[in-house]
Order: C-alpha cells, then sequence, then structure tokens
C-alpha cells in the first residue's frame, strides 16, 4: 500500500476565517494526502496533540487575524518539546511580508499568501514532507 | 539503535502509537512483528462500534460519550473512520472535529482513518489498530464507521456493542436500511431528536424490534435511545444501554462466544490475505499474470483449469517461499 503525505490543516485562535483553511484541505484531500481539518478555535497544545495522535508528516496553520507571530512559533517549539523535529511545519493567510523572516527564523518552513498558486504550496509540500 | 516499538508502547508513549498505527496502514512489514508482541497484551478493552448513515452524528455522539466515560474515570481510545475519494486516493478526515474537547486529555487518544478503497465502513487496517489501542491499555474503544447505507456492516466482526444511528427526516428509513444495518443494532440511537418526526421514527423502529423478537430470538432486545447529541440530551442513557448490553454479553456467556467467532473470521482472513498476496506478487512478477489473462480472453485456455494448475504449482513450490514468512 503505498504511503499517503498526513497532513492536519489547523486554525488556531480566535479567527474565525476559515474559507481558505477549508479549500486549502479539499485541495490537499485532491491532491491525494490525507488530510485532518481540526475546525476552528485550537490552541497550540491541541493542534500539537492532534499531529502527534495522527502522527502527520505536515502540520498547515491558517491565520487571517493577525496572530501569526504568537501562534506558529509557539506551535514549532511545542512540536520540538515533544520530540516531532521531522513534522513540516507551513502557514498561510493575512501575513505582512515583513513578518516572514521572523516566523521563518522560528521554524515554520514557508509562508504562503493570498493568490500564491495552489500547486506551488502542494508541491512545497510534496517536496518537503518527510519520509516515515 | 533500533526503537522497541512495542516495549515503548506497553509503557504509554503515543508517539510509537502513532507510527504504529501508520505502518499497519501503510502495510509496511515493521508493524507485523511489533503485533506479534503485543498481541499477548490485547483483549482487555471494551469495543463499541457507532454506525449510521452520513451525518447523522456518529461524531458528536462519539464525542459525547468520551466526556461520560472520563468523568466514570474511564480511558478511551478513538478510530474514526472517513471515506478516501476513489479518483484521487486522498481524503478528508473531518471527525476529529467534533471531538476537539478531548484533544489535550492524555488518556484520550484519537486516531483518524482513511478506508483507502477498503468496503464495508471500515478501513482494512482498523482491527489491527483496534490491537493496538487495546494494548496501549485504553479501558474502551470506539470505533466510528463511515457514514453507511446498506451493506456496510463489518463493524459487527470487531464490536462488542455495536450502535446504529438513525435520524428522522430520511424518508422510510427503515426500509432503506432493512437489508443490512438494521440486522447489527445491539443498541438503537435516534439522534436528531430535536427535529420533527423523532417520534415517528421511534415508533418504527420499535415495531421493527418487536418483528425481531418474533425472528429472532437472541435474549436481548435492542432498547431505543432518543438522543440530541449537540446538547448532550439522552447521553446517560445511551452510555446505560450501553452497559446493559455489555452486563448482559458478559453474564450470558455470549462476549466470549463472540470474540471466538471474530478471532475464527480474522484468523481465516489473514491467512487468506496473506496466501492471495504471495500468489498474487509471485505471478505478477514475471508477467505472466497478464500472459495468462490473455489467454483466457482470447478463450485459449479457462479460468477454473488455470486456477488449478497455479494452485497445484505453487503447493509444490512452497518450500521456496517458505523463506518469505
Ligand atoms: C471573507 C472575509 C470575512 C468573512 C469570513 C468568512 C469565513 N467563514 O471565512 C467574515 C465576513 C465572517 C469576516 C469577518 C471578519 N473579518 Co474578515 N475578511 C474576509 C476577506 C474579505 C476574505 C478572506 C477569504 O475568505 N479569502 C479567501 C481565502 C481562500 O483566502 P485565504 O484565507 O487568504 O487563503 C489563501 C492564502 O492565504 C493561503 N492560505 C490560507 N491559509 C493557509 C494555510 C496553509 C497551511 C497554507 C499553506 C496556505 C494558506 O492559501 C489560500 C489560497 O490562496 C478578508 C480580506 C482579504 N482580502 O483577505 C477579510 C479580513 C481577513 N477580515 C478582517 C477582519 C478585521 C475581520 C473581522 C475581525 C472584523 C470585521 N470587520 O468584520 C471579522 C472577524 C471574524 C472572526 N471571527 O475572526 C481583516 C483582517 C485584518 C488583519 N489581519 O489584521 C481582513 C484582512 C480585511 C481587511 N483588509 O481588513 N471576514
Ligand atoms: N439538530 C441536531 N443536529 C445534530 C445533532 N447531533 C449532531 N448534529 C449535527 O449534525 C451534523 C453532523 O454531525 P456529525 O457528528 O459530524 O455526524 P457524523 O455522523 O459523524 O458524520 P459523518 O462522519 O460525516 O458521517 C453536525 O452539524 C452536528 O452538529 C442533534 O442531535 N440535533
Ligand atoms: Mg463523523
Amino acid at each position: 500500500m503505498a504511503k499517503k503525505i498526513k497532513i492536519i490543516v489547523a486554525k488556531p485562535g480566535l479567527d474565525g476565517h476559515d474559507r481558505g483553511a477549508k479549500l486549502l484541505a479539499r485541495i490537499f484531500a485532491e491532491e491525494g494526502m490525507e488530510v485532518v481539518y481540526t475546525g476552528l478555535r485550537q490552541t497550540p497544545e491541541m493542534i500539537v496533540a492532534a499531529a502527534e495522535q495522527e502522527d502527520a508528516d505536515v502540520v498547515g496553520l491558517s491565520s487571517l487575524s493577525g496572530v501569526h507571530n504568537y501562534f506558529f512559533p509557539r506551535v514549532v517549539e511545542l512540536l520540538k518539546d515533544k520530540g516531532l523535529n521531522d513534522v513540516l511545519v507551513v502557514g498561510g493567510g493575512i501575513i505582512p511580508v515583513e513578518d516572514y523572516d521572523f516566523l521563518q527564523k522560528s521554524g515554520v518552513k514557508a509562508i504562503f499568501g493570498p493568490g500564491t498558486p495552489t500547486m506551488e504550496i502542494v508541491n512545497f509540500i510534496k517536496s518537503n514532507a518527510r519520509a516515515r | 539503535m533500533k526503537r522497541d516499538y512495542a516495549k515503548e508502547i506497553l509503557a504509554g508513549s503515543p508517539q510509537a502509537v502513532a507510527r504504529l498505527i501508520s505502518w499497519l496502514e501503510d502495510e509496511d512489514e515493521r508493524a507485523y512483528s511489533i503485533m506479534e508482541e503485543l498481541y499477548p497484551h490485547t483483549g482487555r478493552a471494551y469495543v463499541i462500534g457507532i454506525t449510521g448513515s452520513p451525518g447523522a452524528g456518529k461524531s458528536t455522539l462519539t464525542d459525547k460519550l468520551i466526556r461520560i466515560m472520563r468523568k466514570g474515570g474511564l480511558t478511551v481510545g478513538v478510530v474514526a473512520v472517513d471515506p478516501s475519494s476513489p479518483f484521487t486516493g486522498g481524503a478528508l478526515l473531518g471527525d476529529r472535529i467534533r471531538m476537539s474537547d478531548h484533544s489535550t486529555d492524555p488518556e484520550v487518544y484519537i486516531r483518524s482513518m482513511a478506508t483507502r478503497g477498503f468496503l464495508g465502513g471500515m478501513a482494512k487496517a482498523t482491527c489491527d489498530v483496534v490491537k493496538v489501542l487495546d494494548a496501549f491499555g485504553k479501558d474502551i474503544i470506539i470505533i466510528e464507521t463511515v457514514g453507511v447505507g446498506q451493506d456496510e456492516v463489518d463493524i459487527v466482526g470487531l464490536a462488542d456493542t455495536t450502535c446504529v444511528v438513525l435520524v428522522p427526516g430520511l424518508g422510510d428509513v427503515i426500509q432503506s436500511m432493512k437489508a443490512g444495518v438494521m440486522e447489527i443494532a445491539d443498541v438503537y440511537v435516534v439522534n436528531k431528536a430535536d427535529r420533527d418526526g423523532a417520534d415517528q421514527l421511534n415508533m418504527e423502529v420499535n415495531a421493527r424490534i418487536e418483528q425481531d423478537i418474533h425472528i429472532k430470538m437472541s435474549g436481548w432486545v435492542p432498547p431505543v435511545n432518543k438522543t440530541i447529541a449537540v446538547d448532550n440530551v439522552g447521553m446517560q442513557d445511551l452510555w446505560e444501554s450501553i452497559l446493559k448490553h455489555r452486563a448482559f454479553l458478559e453474564e450470558s456467556g455470549r462476549l466470549v462466544e463472540k470474540r471466538r467467532k471474530q478471532t475464527y473470521q480474522e484468523t481465516l482472513r489473514m491467512i487468506h490475505n496473506e496466501l492471495f498476496r504471495l500468489i498474487r506478487d509471485q505471478l505478477s512478477e514475471d508477467g505472466r499474470l497478464d500472459r495468462l489473462v490473455e489467454e483466457i480472453l482470447e478463450r485459449k485456455r479457462d479460468p477454473y483449469s488455470t486456477m488449478r494448475e497455479i494452485l497445484s504449482e505453487w503447493l509444490d513450490s512452497t518450500p521456496k517461499y517458505k523463506e518469505a514468512l
């Protein structure tokens, strides 16, 4: 049986904009991935627990309310605390380009803003997800 | 250093459990020696199946049941199955959304699974995953099947108590479900009782049970529980019904009987699968299978004698394949 990429798509914090996250969840599934959508209002702890139990290869975070600088690094940190160092973390939503550098330094491997061709996102994930 | 997954799992590592489950889903060879080590530690958990049509409220019911079980000090494992797309092979696994409240409870382990083309309402590896969670020490294991139609009833081969979830407003439910799903209920749940038609449905289910009493004579009459899962209404009664069924199975000796049947089926199925895999791989290796198919298509040979030929050949050459085991 061929291995599938397992990806968690999560909305951290109180941000209620879920159109982008749901759209991507669907796109990832259509690209053959197994996608766990966690729903809204997730704490970093919830997201990381889900990643651990689901043996996720990728965690995708979506934020449109300006809280990315807190939540994204926190998720990376909690993953590290659990020893889940090889989980690929990517993010998207409304994120000012000025923040990209900080986020990438804190371990978010890539940020995709509005208008990114979705195949670019898919290809990045496919070529950077771990083997298990 | 090589990791000892079985040991880690028995010591309570969720990450070791998670990886083993992935390997089982992938049918990765690494999984099976670990399963051999875990098997002696299984058989302790009580397994509850939740099945019913798509969107009936299976995940929401599971969420609320977990809450009751946790209050009672029980640890819980959940296997939530959703369908893979037959076209893309991908899957959207959405059951977990409804169980968010428990995601950081270390005594609750929730795992989503895609069917990966397996029919019957579950994934091929679901029965193995149940064993993993059993060995992991969970007291109760809940299996949520995919939304089922009529004959996806594999859950009976795995669950001790099967709950069939019905909802009002789906037309003549009983009629449409008569073939399979209605026959497997140990406990009925009429969910979304806040909706019109719940009483009507309740009556129809009771009428059906009434008939079943005359036909089946099984000693167990499935109770019907009305619930409004989203509002946490009727959940305690549902839990009591499950407990009663468990007590019935245990006191009547049926639990042992049920598990004997399940083990019988499972053992046969495992032998079947592995034999099939060995022969298929061997036949496919050098393109022989394709050639045989062509010859059968052209009516140069028939599939019946071909099958016997292949089997007898295979039996003659078995020592060669013994190493593969
Ligand atoms: C639709 C919308 C809403 C809808 C949301 C509906 C819903 N269920 O999603 C409603 C009307 C409810 C709403 C409400 C609000 N909104 Co509004 N909303 C928007 C709007 C117009 C479009 C967002 C959208 O759906 N885009 C379409 C999707 C497909 O795009 P996307 O999410 O960006 O996703 C793409 C990429 O970002 C990326 N991506 C996204 N997530 C992820 C995740 C991963 C893993 C990856 C790899 C990629 C990725 O890929 C996607 C495809 O390219 C934006 C403005 C804008 N142009 O973005 C404002 C906007 C996001 N909203 C805004 C605000 C302020 C609000 C409100 C707080 C207040 C208000 N004025 O109403 C409320 C708060 C709601 C809440 N509880 O959080 C601001 C946010 C400002 C900020 N960040 O500082 C924006 C930017 C408008 C603005 N210019 O002021 N909103
Ligand atoms: N009105 C009403 N809605 C409910 C009730 N229980 C669940 N729902 C809603 O029904 C929808 C489906 O619920 P789920 O629990 O996801 O159903 P499911 O059977 O797990 O769905 P699948 O796994 O997709 O087959 C959700 O929007 C729930 O909020 C109920 O008792 N009453
Ligand atoms: Mg569900």
